[in-house]
């Protein structure tokens, strides 16, 4: 063991997450995986290496402390964080000291934040990934006292940082035609895409519930479906009318109608979509729809010769003294 | 009864799949009632429920044929559905194609899954184009009579120990009012049914299952139950589901098992495989709290030759 991640407090929605559990669909179990996993590519980056399991934080972080230094990065939701009460920048990698209070509150913007740490955690397996399916009861959130074994670290970048791609807002989803998008009017998949929707309060990792501008949906006659697969992205309309996007943790098999499904590279928009945030739907033709894969692929396999050297804010270091700023003479035109 | 004596050609294979006998109010059509997120709801059946055929020159006379019929789903799947409405033969079809794609899985594919009817492909769209994949599957799909096709090998004969008594089985004297019976003879129908995992689906290793006495084509309560344990038989529309976990359902609650599964930690995590047949024999409520007591399930199995 390589030392240890001490949990002193955390809130509701924390977990350790991954890419999931492909494999078991068959079985009735769904992917699952981080809500947002361009967020973990981001910490991944960050600490240039692999991508690891890393802690999810939904909306609220928490209070942590490592037995050994460490290195960290933060992705994914804005959230407040200070470490020893300095604040930290988010989107960029950190030293955090062995024994130092690293503090993470409120989400600014955004839903789920990630804290990834260098060699990730050394923590059980279960049906082959180590992240937790809280739908399905595989692992389970992290609660207080939770002692985490961090993984050995041969890594060394730190202090970088990162341009992230803005999705922490709602705004436009692009959308496939799914089986039953047919089966519902013109004029109402026409208003689909007219209307604004409003992220409700009600969501979760399993999906989110979307409240219509105007009218419900519906499909007309009050037809019913035969149960079918369903996955994450799909856009379902239950009987009360408000949309209903499935996230990673959704169910495998439903029977209410879909109107399309959200292409994979909007799937983290939809996760940090909070409460109140605008939505809006457009429909793609499959070849838009697999050329913004192939971009979002090449963004992603892009990240790690993105991120750079952060350039500290120099008022807030209040251990300034303690550096050597200057060893010689300057043209006056450095920061640093 | 609404029985008539319809649609059974062919030799049916299990007493408890018996040919679908379309009566007086199966063919009425059905309000969505909401069964939580996604609760399984078959249309109203406009067709017969057609026995499993034996193989031979019967098959084009009952076979639409605008089935089995290939669609996209999302951008990295692929449905082959064999029908429109749970059958016997179209549930085997969607199995025998499973396991002929993962015996002998097409470049691409990254996973092969069932639902009641149909075959789901999850394939890397960057990696095989949907096209190509589509040849290759309608190709698959003309070799063999697909819903006539043997059922999936190493099936077994799964025995649950059930209890029907209010005190843990709540529903069942609607469900029982609603289908028309006494609840003796209720309890008597579903006990002694023998019925097949069709799928497993909605949560980890839960089953639906089918088919039961026609009796039981009963609808989907108006309302949701908030909640229903873990163990948990419910009935609708000639189906059982039996819950992996605790969940909300618009299905009756008529009966309490014991049954694990999904047990994550296990080496065999599902107890339950597409194609197993399952019976829910009756025990009363002291067997019942006696086997809870224990931490026992009495859950038997057997393999189906």
């Amino acid at each position: 063991m390589s030392g240890a991640l001490d949990v002193l407090s955390v809130g509701p929605g924390v977990s350790l997450q991954d890419l999931g559990r492909p494999g078991y669909l068959a079985q009735g179990l769904s992917r699952g995986g981080a809500a947002d996993t361009l967020a973990l590519a981001e910490g991944a980056a960050l600490l240039q290496q692999p991508l690891t399991t890393a802690i999810e934080m939904g909306g609220f972080g928490g209070r942590f402390r490592a037995t050994r230094d460490l290195r960290i990065a933060l992705s994914g939701a804005t959230m407040r964080v200070t470490l020893d009460g300095a604040p930290l920048a988010w989107a960029s990698s950190h030293v955090m000291p062995a024994g130092a209070l690293l503090e993470i509150g409120g989400a600014l913007e955004g839903v789920y934040g990630y804290l990834t740490v260098g060699g990730g955690f050394d923590t059980p397996r279960l049906l082959g990934a180590q992240g937790a399916h809280l739908a399905a009861g595989l692992g389970r959130a992290l609660q207080e006292g939770d002692t985490l074994a961090l993984g050995p670290d041969s890594g060394t970048a730190v202090g970088m940082e990162l341009d992230v791609a803005p999705r922490f807002s709602g705004g436009l989803l692009r959308v496939l035609p799914s089986l039953q998008t047919d089966l519902f009017s013109e004029e109402t998949r026409a208003r689909f895409e007219q209307e604004a929707f409003t992220r409700d309060t009600r969501g979760n990792r399993m999906g989110l519930r979307l409240l219509p501008s105007g009218a419900g949906f519906s499909l007309e006659g009050g037809q019913s479906i035969l149960s079918e697969v369903i996955a994450p992205g799909d856009i379902q309309i239950p009987g009360d009318g408000a949309p209903y996007i499935l996230m990673s943790e959704c169910q495998t098999t439903g029977g209410y109608p879909r109107m399309g499904t959200v292409i994979p590279a909007d799937l983290p928009r939809v996760a940090q979509a909070a409460p109140g945030a605008e939505i809006r739907f457009a429909f793609v033709t499959r070849a838009q729809a697999l050329a913004a894969e192939a971009s979002d692929r090449s963004a992603r396999a892009q990240l790690a010769a993105r991120v750079r050297p952060r350039i500290r804010d120099l008022w807030r270091m209040t251990d300034l003294l303690s550096y050597t700023l200057i060893s010689g003479v300057t043209d006056g035109k450095d920061n640093a | 009864m609404r029985l008539k004596a319809l649609g059974s050609k062919g030799g049916t294979r299990h007493a408890s799949l018996k040919p679908c006998l379309s009566g007086a109010g199966f063919g009425r059509p059905r309000q969505q009632t909401g069964a939580g997120q996604g609760g399984a709801s078959p249309r109203p059946n406009r067709r017969l429920w057609t026995a499993p055929r034996a193989r031979g020159p019967l098959r084009h006379m009952t076979q639409d044929p605008a089935f089995p019929r290939l669609d996209p789903v999302g951008l990295d799947g692929l449905l082959v559905r064999f029908a429109d409405h749970l059958s016997e033969p179209a549930n085997r079809a969607a199995l025998a194609l499973r396991a002929s794609l993962s015996r002998d899985t097409p470049t691409g594919v990254e996973e092969v899954t069932t639902s009641l009817v149909s075959t789901l492909l999850r394939f890397d769209p960057l990696g095989v184009d949907l096209e190509t994949l589509s040849a290759r599957i309608r190709q698959r799909l003309a070799e063999q009579d697909w819903y006539a096709a043997p059922l999936p090998e190493g099936r077994r004969l799964v025995t649950l120990p059930t209890c029907y008594a209010p005190e843990v089985a709540p529903e069942i004297a609607e469900a029982s009012e609603v289908a028309g019976l006494g609840v003796e003879e209720a309890v008597q129908s579903l006990s002694e049914a023998q019925v097949r995992v069709t799928a497993l689906g909605f949560a980890p290793g839960q089953p639906y299952l089918g088919t039961l006495p026609e009796v039981w084509d009963i609808p989907r309560q108006a309302g949701l139950t908030p909640k229903v344990p873990k163990g948990a038989l419910v009935v609708a529309i000639r189906q059982f589901v039996l819950f992996s976990v605790s969940a909300p359902t618009g299905w009756r609650h008529v009966g309490q098992t014991l049954a694990p599964l999904f047990r994550a930690e296990a080496a065999q995590p599902f107890l339950l495989r597409p194609g197993d047949e399952v019976r829910f024999p009756e025990i009363d409520l002291s067997r019942f709290r006696a086997l809870q007591a224990a931490g026992q399930d009495g859950v038997t199995a057997e393999p189906l030759t």
